[in-house]
């Protein structure tokens, strides 16, 4: 790969790669990929790194997409390290040696080497490969937590107040390997089965790219840390939009009176004039365990965006309904707790724990009924799985009614609608129902859907 | 300007401001590819001062484009001295208005605002374009044909361009999201909160009165609160405040008293202050 054309290569396969995961690359951007290579040369990988990330990238939230690729086209080595392959003892010994001493570099060589030792499975060429799992299963570096906090106090590295922190400084280390493990085990997998479909498939997306239903805690703090510039986005859009709307349909009768006075051709078209009004919006939230990330996120966007409508009244449910409102008032809102503190302080379970969207729409329909009127829109926040329950679609209906407009949000994949217990087919039937899969599509729809 | 990478964290910490690897990569080829820098990242870690470190080091006159909401052409570009040119053309009474209009147009009666201040004369400069994400999304159109072919057109007076390219560096808080037009001229940096290591060093650079155990303990609560979920986590300006704050009171060591007395230097809000100490386990306010 040192000729000029094997680089060209591997740049552009790379760029590829990031384009296929939703980063917006320009050929003038590659070229200056190219030209930063010319000057900083191949020797220093990190170097190389950090320019290529500067020339490609236009954001703080691709990198994270970035890196994993780049290990992939632009490898540490080739195939697995040197000489015999250690013992299981030796290396947790050696792993804790460096975990107190937080040596970066040699916690990397350690990596390379556990993945090495104990991450092979299989033996015939089709079914072999290195996994992170199994590696990190057979080491178990977690279980060195107390060992190496000792052997740290014992060096007198940590003693009087900041003593506290060592716990949580140490386990930040044994995440950080664990992330080496696993961008070693994916390096060597790469080498046996072609760059490009483990760069494709092996990468995680960006975070707005995420399904909800999957998303991990992390990726799901990190989409909560995302709710505030979001929401001034989505804010700028709606006022724009709100501009627009000001120039409302032509007044018909007050056009042709203006016409008289040419003769009954209508030069000067009369426009509608516009009563602002700020509308209202009522959410219906599903907080059960399967969909409550997307739900969460959903409650803090249009929270952080009250100030666009005269009223935000949010309700959430698992089989009973219970006003959330106060719980979700700014300032208060700690965006961590707010799951548990709604299922702490609302009522939203009855005699089990599992979602029931009849019984709770039907809640809704009966002691909320004045909260949906006909300057109401109403967003239904859930994926339709109604545990056999009876799906109650008259209360549906009269929701429809009363409000101005209902729109469903389904976080589930539109092709698993109406499979095993989803009852989406048919509320679909009655109020508009979207896919809303991952926080791009959600501003997506929320730019779109929201009143004006 | 620069020979290596190893060159520009070497200048660049001479003048004062210690670089991480990734800052200095991207301020090289920045030099080397005549390209502006964009730079973001969370307020307080220097994104500013970088720009001011490059000007030192380059020997070069810093020129400095403060963005607010409103800010326009006449406050970015150029404007013409309404003033004086009224009181040429007052002070010329006998002339004809052919020799009066060639002259009120000429340079004299310009006013240069920052950008075209950057692209004219010969001496180097770097221009700072500060806190673009405040200005509207009018006047990115307006450094686009500055930054992409560091030329700027007066009417009156044709193109200018740029005999020598100006370092360029925009920063950003990305309260807005810039447009894909500007970032796609600008190499792109992020400078997030400094490794361990550096931030000690920083620490040590900026408050060398504080001895080397004091300021390891300093940086790990930092990062023990940055670590937290916090309404507004600690940046390096923070950590230096606190140094210095520290270094007043004469503390040797850090203990529970005074961290609980000095944690509304780290901390700028209540509930951020309230939700530290209990992480900390120090006792309740």
């Amino acid at each position: 790969m040192t000729t000029a054309a094997g680089v060209a290569e591997r740049l552009t396969s790379l760029v590829g790669s990031l384009r296929a995961h939703g980063v917006r690359i320009g050929t003038g951007e590659t070229v200056d990929a190219a030209r930063a290579i010319g000057e900083l040369g191949l020797a220093d990988r990190e170097l190389l790194r950090e320019g290529l990330a500067a020339t490609l990238l236009h954001g703080t939230g691709q990198r994270q997409v970035f890196d994993p690729v780049f290990d992939l086209y632009f490898p540490r080595g080739v195939g697995g390290p040197e000489g015999q392959p250690a013992g299981r003892q030796d290396l947790r010994e050696r792993l804790a040696a460096a975990l107190a001493a937080d040596d970066r570099a040699l916690l990397g060589r350690l990596a390379a080497e556990a993945v090495d030792g104990f991450g092979g499975y299989g033996s015939s060429p089709e079914s072999d490969g290195w996994s992170s799992y199994q590696t990190l299963e057979r080491l178990r570096p977690q279980t060195l937590m107390a060992r190496v906090r000792d052997e740290v106090r014992a060096r007198g590295g940590s003693s009087g107040f900041t003593d506290r922190l060592l716990e949580d400084e140490v386990r930040r280390r044994i995440d950080a390997f664990r992330t080496l493990v696993a961008a070693e085990a994916r390096r060597r997998v790469a080498e046996r089965r072609g760059r490009d479909e483990i760069a494709r498939r092996a990468v995680a997306p960006t975070a707005d790219r995420v399904d909800f239903l999957f998303a991990g805690k992390d990726r799901l703090a990190e989409l909560r840390r995302t709710v505030q510039p979001l929401a001034r986005k989505l804010a700028t859009r709606l006022a724009a939009r709100r501009r627009h709307a000001a120039r409302g349909s032509i007044d018909l009768r007050r056009t042709l009176r203006g016409s008289l006075s040419t003769g009954g051709v209508p030069m000067k078209p009369v426009l509608r004039r516009r009563r602002p009004a700020r509308p209202e919006l009522v959410l219906l939230c599903d907080v059960s365990g399967s969909v409550s990330g997307f739900s969460d996120f959903t409650m803090l966007l249009v929270q952080a965006l009250h100030d666009q409508f005269s009223k935000v009244r949010v309700f959430a449910f698992v089989n009973r309904i219970d006003e959330v409102t106060g719980l979700l008032e700014h300032g208060r809102a700690d965006p961590e707790g707010l799951g548990a503190r709604i299922q702490a302080e609302a009522e939203i379970t009855g005699w089990h724990g599992s979602s029931d969207y009849g019984m709770a729409l039907g809640e809704f329909a009966e002691r909320y009924a004045d909260a949906a009127g006909p300057r109401t829109t109403v967003f239904v926040l859930g994926d339709a799985r109604t545990n056999g329950g009876d799906p109650n679609l008259p209360a549906v209906r009269r929701i429809a009614e009363r409000a101005r407009r209902v729109y469903w949000l389904n976080p589930e994949q539109r092709s698993r609608w109406g499979t095993g217990d989803s009852v989406a087919p048919a509320y679909a039937e009655l109020v508009e129902m979207h896919e809303c899969r991952t926080a791009r599509q959600l501003s997506a729809l929320v730019a779109r859907l929201l009143p004006v | 300007m620069f020979t290596s990478v190893d060159d520009v964290s070497a200048r660049l910490a001479e003048t004062g401001y210690l670089a991480s690897p990734a800052v200095a990569t991207t301020v090289f080829l920045a030099d080397r590819l005549g390209k502006p820098l964009l730079v973001e990242g969370p307020a307080g870690v220097g994104k500013t001062e970088l720009a001011k470190a490059v000007a030192q080091v380059a020997g070069a006159r810093l020129v400095r484009l403060q963005c607010y909401e409103g800010v326009d052409e006449s406050r970015a570009l150029y404007e013409w001295n309404h003033a004086k040119q009224l009181l040429r053309i007052s002070a010329g009474r006998d002339e004809t208005w052919d020799e009066t209009r060639t002259d009120i147009f000429s340079e004299e009666f310009l006013l240069t605002r920052p950008l075209l201040t950057a692209i004219r004369g010969d001496d180097p400069k770097v221009l700072l374009i500060d806190e673009t994400d405040k200005a509207d999304v009018e006047v990115e159109g307006l450094l686009l044909e500055v930054l992409s072919d560091f030329q700027v057109t007066v009417p009156e007076l044709g193109t200018i361009t740029a005999t020598r390219r100006p370092f360029v560096v925009l920063t950003s808080n990305a309260s807005r999201e810039l447009s894909e037009a500007l970032r796609r001229r600008c190499l792109f940096l992020h400078i997030g909160f400094p490794e361990e290591e550096l931030e000690r060093r920083i620490v040590r650079l900026k408050v060398p009165g504080l001895d080397e155990a004091l300021a390891r303990s300093v940086v790990r609560v930092v990062g023990a609160l940055r670590a937290m979920d916090l309404r507004k986590v600690p940046s390096v300006a923070e950590t230096i405040d606190w140094a210095h704050t520290l270094l007043a009171l004469g503390a040797g060591t850090l203990d529970e008293t005074v961290v609980r007395a000095t944690l509304g230097v780290l901390l700028k809000h209540q509930d951020d202050v309230l939700k530290a100490s209990a992480k900390l386990d120090l006792d309740a306010l």
